[in-house]
């Protein structure tokens, strides 16, 4: 296997046994990125100069036998919703095209920390609302396995990235499977953390009681150690918790006889494509082999989830986007006629359709008159929601069903239809309205050769579970081995 | 649900958004279809259920009452479109 299309694990110990250099490492990352990303576009900046210095750095340490971070030489590609000191954070908006933030995230900071290489910032939809990619107003990623096709979204960028072997690891967010998502549609690993598990300081504000930066890796283990660098308390967020960060590569190869697992019938609904079907039957039957039990589940408030989701996520972003006012940071208008306007014109200069209509949503459902119908409304069934997870919960250990009801789907094809584009996220979003962690692991391919994504879920930090049942899994196939042609 | 012009003048006003006659004419079809499908919700009875907006167990944050390090000036308005001396400058805000 080419040292690119191996696993940040892997690429550690052939840096720490001192194979190969860290220049030289990042040096072919950056060449395979010019040669392949015009094609791919997930990269929105580069971070070559710095990089490369860096990357010397780190060789320096290792020469003289110097104490290295946990992510010694791993070169990280970032989404471009995370502030990057010194470096071009444009959350893929014409509002930020020119914004240069003057600190770290707490997760970009912490991956400095352990001698993690920022090679560059990822695309997205713009400021994380979308479920393919598209609406970004710089440029449309494509999928690595078939490049007529979306990668997913928001995290589009981060998951193409990794998918066409451009970097071994990415970082994402997941406000309603942002992570998720395209991690299944690309074929990778897509961790979201518990809600708290990972500090949101310095991640622009989409739904703040949604949010959390995620991992996006080629395999589970990867997935453990990336989370494992970035989980935990930080002052900064004051949503971020206390709870112990376990050490989660450790015990992960325990076997899973007797695990109890979960399948909503909710999950199994016609919308669902016949290959996402197979896959997650095939699934189970491993599972099952490894001497896991399957036992139907109800979540019966599936079907209010996409409707509770976009009341919730667009009512908080209607107040986090206010501060796009053109005053502060950011572009402004030229041709404005006193402050009110000037903000008016900004914004509507500044941002695309889909952050407009989220916006204005967002705004009527917290509106006078309508607060209680929509915004209230959707706040208590999200609560029926979470208690739906409480009960199923007392029955099993974790929750498997697919990530995406389809496959990738060609660029364009939902492009017109806000609605339908919604319901690509009806698996996803119900764990961040609930809070709990979520991965999206790799578990087979349609006919048409485009990957699949299985979903698990567990309780409020039992990420360590959660990853011991992904991995269990993957152990037994070769899905995440496979990497798209390109 | 179906929303007016009206309606969506307003809200773009409360969203401090300036919208185009196209704009309108689109944004009244599709905030229509998205309200009429999260009326979906109105199936549901909610009168004795609680709403719920932090999902882990919260508790209050304290910290130390201490000086910190504040951002300094010239980073703080490094990306600002306009700028006076410490400040950041605005088109005339009353006539």
């Amino acid at each position: 296997m080419r040292l690119l299309e191996s696993t940040a694990l892997q690429i550690k110990q052939k840096i720490l046994s001192k194979q190969i250099r860290v220049v030289e490492l990042v040096g072919q990352a950056f060449a395979r990125i010019k040669a392949v990303d015009p094609t791919i576009q997930s990269f929105i900046s580069l971070n070559e100069e710095s990089a490369l210095k860096q990357a010397r750095e780190i060789d320096e340490k290792i020469d003289h036998n110097e104490k290295v971070g946990l992510l010694a030489g791993i070169p990280v590609a970032v989404k471009d919703n995370l502030c990057t000191r010194g470096l071009s954070t444009t959350c893929a908006s014409q509002i930020l095209k020119n914004f240069v933030p003057p600190y770290d995230a707490y997760v970009v900071k912490r991956l400095k920390e352990e001698d993690a290489i920022i090679i560059g910032k990822t695309n997205l939809d713009e400021f994380a609302m979308g479920s393919s990619t598209e609406n970004s107003s710089f440029q449309i990623t494509r999928n690595p396995w078939n490049v007529a096709c979306v990668p997913g979204g928001s995290s589009g960028g981060s998951a193409a990235a990794v998918a066409a072997n451009l970097t071994p690891m990415s970082l994402g967010s997941d406000t309603g499977g942002s992570v998720r998502q395209p991690a299944a549609l690309c074929g990778i690993v897509g961790l979201k953390p518990t809600y708290g598990r990972v500090s949101r300081y310095g991640l622009i504000a989409f739904g703040s009681s949604l949010d959390q930066v995620g991992t996006m890796t080629k395999d589970v283990s990867d997935a453990s150690l990336l989370l494992q660098v970035i989980a935990g308390k930080d002052s900064k967020d004051s949503t971020s918790v206390q709870t112990p960060v376990p050490d989660y590569l450790q015990g992960i190869d325990n076997n899973i006889q007797g695990l109890r697992i979960g399948i909503p019938k909710e999950y199994l609904t016609e919308g669902m494509h016949a290959d996402v079907h197979k896959a997650l039957k095939d699934a189970l039957r491993i599972y099952e082999k490894l001497g896991a039990k399957i036992i139907d589940v109800t979540l019966p408030h599936t079907e209010y989830a996409v409707a509770v989701y976009y009341i919730v996520a667009n009512a908080e972003a209607s107040s986090n986007l206010s501060r796009y006012d053109g005053v502060r940071y950011g572009i402004r208008s030229t041709n404005a006629k006193g402050v009110i306007d000037m903000y008016c014109r900004t914004r509507a200069e500044g941002f695309g359709n889909e952050v407009k209509r989220r916006i204005m949503l967002g705004n009527y459902a917290l509106s006078s008159g309508y607060y209680d119908a929509y915004y209230l409304k959707a706040s208590r069934v999200r609560n029926l929601i979470k208690k739906d997870f409480d009960a199923a919960f007392e029955k099993v250990d974790c929750i498997i069903g697919p990530t995406s009801p389809v496959p990738a789907f060609k660029i364009g094809e939902r492009a017109n239809n806000p609605l339908e584009m919604y319901l690509s996220d009806i698996y996803t979003i119900p764990a961040n309205l609930a809070g709990i962690p979520g991965i999206s692991i790799p578990c087979g391919f349609s006919k048409d050769g485009l990957p699949i994504g299985l979903q698990i879920l567990t309780k409020h930090f039992e990420e360590k579970q959660l990853l011991h049942v992904a991995y269990s899994f993957e152990r037994e196939t070769d899905y995440h081995l496979k990497r798209a042609v390109i | 649900m179906k929303i007016s012009k009206k309606d969506i003048r307003y809200v773009a006003h409360l969203s401090r958004i300036a919208l185009s006659d196209n704009e309108e004419e689109l944004f009244v079809h599709q905030l229509s279809d998205i309200l009429s499908y999260i009326e979906k919700l109105n199936q549901l009875n909610t009168d004795n259920v609680d709403p719920l907006v932090y999902t882990t167990n919260t508790f209050n944050v304290f910290r130390e009452d201490a000086l910190e390090k504040p951002l300094a000036i010239e980073d703080a308005q490094y990306c600002a479109p306009s700028t006076m001396g410490a400040f950041f400058k605005v088109p005339k805000v009353i006539e």
